[in-house]
């Protein structure tokens, strides 16, 4: 893509596939309103493709749901996709709206989730703000992993065509 | 989680709606909240439930009653969930202008 390295990012302990998903409760955000929910109940109704992904505004998060948004995976799959991002409720409520997203998306603006799945990404050159870096969660019922890419480079964008094989192996 | 029978609709930072969450918390009762937009043409999902598209509302299951506007929603609360006639401070004058923003 560019003719110079791209930053890595350190290697980090996070939660891969095989382990249970850490459970957690974080306003989610339709294109009408935001409520708690918790992971597990998403969950409990099938499976889960979790989007981690950079605050709302930055590019990465336009390109990723752009991309996600024109796949629709949960057309063709049984699957239920939200993203999340350190972003407000009110900025969740934009994306939704400017991307025409049918996906719903989780505000963590503490970034204690990312913190759980051991994928904190601390910015360089904005003090005091962390975010998770991009990462993709595919869970089922029991919130077992069953694929998970973690980003390894800053910046870095998931394989989609490998999310699309995971999701095929359902 | 379980489904709370009480939806309530809100937005943040509004003091009517604030005041039906302190008459909630009085009662203890269980609720969702539902956080909307400030903008009042962007609430339809209030719009939908309720017919207005003032806020706060709520949603009781447990009595099937949908209401607007926090005099009424705090009557009623009261009323509903208080000790019988105990609390003679609710007036009917307090219900003016409750959904306002």
């Amino acid at each position: 893509m560019v003719d110079f390295e791209v930053v890595d990012l350190p290697e980090t302990d996070h939660v891969d596939e095989g382990d249970t998903a850490p459970d957690f409760t974080r306003p989610l955000v339709n294109e009408e309103y935001w409520e708690d929910a918790a992971l597990s109940d998403l969950a409990e109704e099938g499976p889960v493709l979790l989007v981690f992904y950079t605050m709302d505004g930055a590019f990465p998060a336009t390109y990723i749901w752009n991309e996600i948004r024109d796949r629709s995976w949960d057309s063709d799959h049984d699957v239920t996709v939200v993203g999340l991002s350190i972003s407000s409720p009110y900025e969740h409520k934009t994306l939704i709206e400017e991307r025409g997203i049918d996906y719903r998306l989780f505000s963590d603006p503490a970034n204690g989730v990312a913190e759980a799945y051991g994928i904190v990404n601390d910015l360089d050159g904005m003090a005091g703000v962390s975010e998770p870096r991009p990462a993709v969660y595919l869970l089922d019922e029991d919130r077992t992993v069953e694929y998970a890419w973690v980003a390894s480079e800053w910046p870095d964008f998931p394989d989609y065509d490998e999310v699309e094989a995971a999701l095929a192996d359902l | 989680m379980s489904d709370p029978d009480i939806t309530f609709y809100r937005l943040q930072a509004c003091p009517f709606c604030e005041r039906v969450t302190r008459k909630l918390a009085q009662y203890d009762l269980d609720y969702q909240s539902r956080f909307i937009e400030p903008m009042h043409s962007d609430r339809n999902v209030v719009k939908r439930i309720s017919g207005k598209r003032t806020v706060p509302a709520i949603v009781d299951r447990n009595t099937g009653v949908t209401m607007s506007e926090s005099g009424n929603i705090v009557e009623y609360l009261d009323r509903t969930y208080g000790t019988e006639g105990s609390d003679p401070s609710r007036t009917a004058s307090e219900s003016a202008d409750g959904g306002a923003d």
